[in-house]
């Protein structure tokens, strides 16, 4: 009796130990499952800037990275969350919960950022944010789980507040999209210009998104400051522009800082409509080698639209996810963004750079002017470069953010 | 000068006009869905998405066939009308006999397909279109520069609007469809051809919807969803005028713009709102709208 229960024992001990060893040796050879989720905007005024575009990216980083080779196995998934903050906070619940997403990436709209900037945080995920522009997201809400990649409202302050301020324009109208991100373009640019001497003399807050921007140019106009600041994107910037030329309002002598213009702006203002203006980007199509063959294998596969900066971080935040990912063979969230904000980045399309504590990724800035149409070579011929900002000259320094996780 | 509520009258005076020149939008659209209902008994849930097509097919006609701004304000609205009257043929003359809900479902099920269509092969960022050479430039008129363009937004409006009224209100042709709207088996009787005259009619509010949209197109930008933004305002509209009441449209079409004009001075932040803040109160007060009938 007792050496059969003996005898039983030690084989249960023993199927036991085989079936671990059997586990850790499969766990070894089998890719472990990746999910990312690309949640943007597809249908609204965002969605040419973000959308499917910023999808193909993704899937082009995991192409491009070698993803199967080096034992990933990598799903992407994309969803509309159409610029409102309760439909991307159910998508990203719905996401973590049910559908095994690891990190989310893109979230254009700030609003929804930081709404999915926190659900991210309580379920310990993953948010690799390159749409959403509101600074916040690496000061007062900064957060441990999410990178913020591309750009940010402190950046384009710095960028076109710094260069239409130096350039003498020293009075300042605000046409402010009515939601976190205009406010915080607002802040951050204001900012920018009472430090260097100007003045802000008054803002309105329009409905977002809006189409007619007339009596708000013109109550810019009546203000006769000499710059009216567009802290506004998409499709109300190119409204505004279009507007603000319709009205006379440049020819009056007052000048136009759009503070977030993206390449597909341009496209659709058209450079008649578009030339002379000043914008701040991380990225351009046109930059180096590296840009242009991922533009041009980008146009191939959008109808020969070439990738905006939001896309392109995209590309980039998943490409150095991925290599995290690969590194600690896991998908625990905390190991990757260690490992993640303890290694240099480094791909085609910002060269390399670093993730600060904060999560704010740190890489040079570029200040352009929108070419005349007699100086554009083709379509997407549009910019010229005027500066380039070093990264600590773009970027809010970690310690005037407020974000809690750096206080210490 | 006097100031009024903080505001120099020269402001003022600007924001009026500007409010008068999108109500010119909200009249014509709101036009052609009273139109629309007033006949067919259909909410014509489809209606920004072909004002959004005739911007479209006035930027085709330019960049494809090179027919520009002019010609497009005829041809547009045609092209557009025609295609209304496949929708009212195919899908819409099914409906007639059934609750208004589902005229309403399929006319926005058509809407968002519609939209998608021009989604998928336009982008959603919008398209640039000229303002004709002709009407470029503008006017000081002291207290503001008004565009050419914008003044003949307004008086191409009032224009079509008055013309309207007067076709259906005035004329032969007119009293042929309301007769046929008030009792259509005895109109048939008396020979007229209904179906008919409800297709064209159809066709007709959809060709009205497109000529605001080729007016639209060289202010705001040529984008997929510009008809989808404006839509809910101009139901907004054509509940408070009161349902199927031509003159109610016209009238409160440009008076809501006048309204949100001033609302953009005042507290720009509820320019979106204060139209559904107008609506709700008009609903509370005079369920059958400012110059509706009740059945």
């Amino acid at each position: 009796m007792s050496y059969f229960r003996m005898n039983r024992r030690s084989l249960m001990a023993g199927a036991a130990a085989t079936a671990f060893t059997a586990r850790s040796m499969a766990q070894a050879q089998q890719p472990v499952n990746i999910k990312i989720g690309v949640l943007n905007d597809r249908s609204g005024l965002y969605a040419d800037l973000t959308g499917e575009g910023s999808a193909l990216a993704a899937r082009m980083a995991v192409e491009d990275f070698g993803a199967a080779a080096k034992g990933l196995n990598v799903q992407i998934v994309s969803a509309d969350h159409q610029n409102k903050p309760d439909v991307g906070a159910n998508i990203a619940r719905q996401w973590y919960d049910n559908d095994g997403v690891d990190a989310i990436a893109d979230v254009p709209t700030s609003s929804v950022a930081f709404a999915v900037n926190q659900i991210t945080r309580e379920k310990n995920k993953i948010m690799l944010n390159s749409g959403a522009a509101s600074s916040d997201l690496t000061g007062a809400q900064c957060s441990p789980n999410t990178v913020h990649w591309t750009y940010d409202t402190y950046a384009l302050a710095q960028g076109t507040g710094g260069a239409m301020v130096k350039a003498g324009g020293d009075t300042w109208f605000f046409l402010t999209a009515d939601y976190a991100f205009g406010h915080a373009l607002e802040r951050d640019t204001a900012a920018v210009v009472t430090k260097a001497g100007g003045r802000v003399v008054g803002a309105v807050r329009t409905p977002f998104p809006g189409t007619d921007f007339s009596s708000f140019l013109l109550q810019a106009q009546s203000s006769r400051a000499k710059v009216i600041g567009l802290a506004n994107a998409g499709g109300d910037t190119i409204n505004s522009i279009k507007q603000a030329a319709e009205f006379g309002i440049t020819q009056g002598g007052q000048k136009l800082a759009g503070l977030l213009v993206f390449v597909t702006d341009v496209h659709a203002l058209g450079l008649q409509t578009a030339q002379g203006l000043i914008l701040t980007e991380s990225f351009y199509w046109d930059l180096n080698d590296g840009t242009r063959a991922f533009s041009e294998r980008f146009a191939r596969q959008r109808g020969g639209n070439k990738p905006t900066m939001v896309q392109a971080g995209v590309y980039g935040a998943t490409l150095h996810y991925l290599k995290a990912a690969a590194a600690t063979k896991s998908r625990d969230a905390t190991a990757n963004m260690a490992w993640m904000k303890g290694n240099q980045t480094d791909d085609p399309l910002f060269g390399k750079g670093t993730i600060r504590a904060d999560g704010r990724k740190m890489h040079p800035v570029y200040l352009f002017e929108v070419k005349k149409p007699s100086e554009s070579k083709g379509p997407w011929d549009y910019y010229k470069l005027i500066a380039t900002l070093p990264a600590e000259e773009a970027f809010r320094p970690i310690a005037a953010g407020n974000c809690p996780l750096v206080r210490a | 000068m006097f100031e009024l509520l903080g505001i120099p009258p020269q402001a003022l005076f600007g924001q009026l006009l500007l409010g008068l020149i999108n109500g010119s939008f909200y009249a014509i659209l709101s036009l052609g869905l009273a139109v629309i209902f007033g006949l067919l008994n259909i909410i014509n849930f489809t209606h920004g998405a072909q004002y959004m097509m005739g911007a479209f097919i006035a930027w085709m006609l330019l960049n494809w066939v090179g027919i520009g701004y002019w010609p497009a304000l005829v041809l547009a609205p045609v092209i557009a009308g025609v295609t209304g009257v496949i929708i009212e043929r195919v899908f819409l003359k099914r409906l007639y006999h059934l609750d208004h809900l589902y005229g309403l479902l399929l006319t926005f099920g058509l809407a968002l397909i519609i939209q998608g269509l021009f989604r998928n092969y336009f982008g959603s960022s919008g398209l640039p279109y000229q303002i004709p050479a002709e009407l470029r430039g503008g006017q000081n008129l002291g207290f503001m520069f008004l565009p050419n363009y914008r003044g003949w937004v307004v008086v191409a409006s009032l224009v079509v609007c008055l013309a309207t009224w007067f076709i259906i209100e005035k004329t032969k042709l007119g009293a042929y469809l309301r007769a046929a709207t008030e009792n259509p088996t005895l109109t048939q009787a008396f020979g007229i051809n209904v179906p008919l005259l409800i297709t064209l009619t159809y066709g007709f509010g959809v060709g009205l919807a497109a000529f605001a949209g080729v007016l639209a197109a060289p202010i705001y930008s040529v984008n997929p969803n510009m008809g989808a933004d404006l839509i809910i305002v101009v139901f907004a509209v054509v509940v408070i005028g009161g349902m199927g009441s031509i003159m109610g449209a016209i009238v409160t079409g440009f008076g809501l713009g006048l309204v949100e004009g001033l609302t953009k001075v005042f507290y720009p932040e509820a320019s979106a709102t204060v139209i559904f803040i107008i609506m709700a109160i008009v609903l509370l007060v005079k369920p059958a709208g400012l110059f509706g009938r009740t059945a």
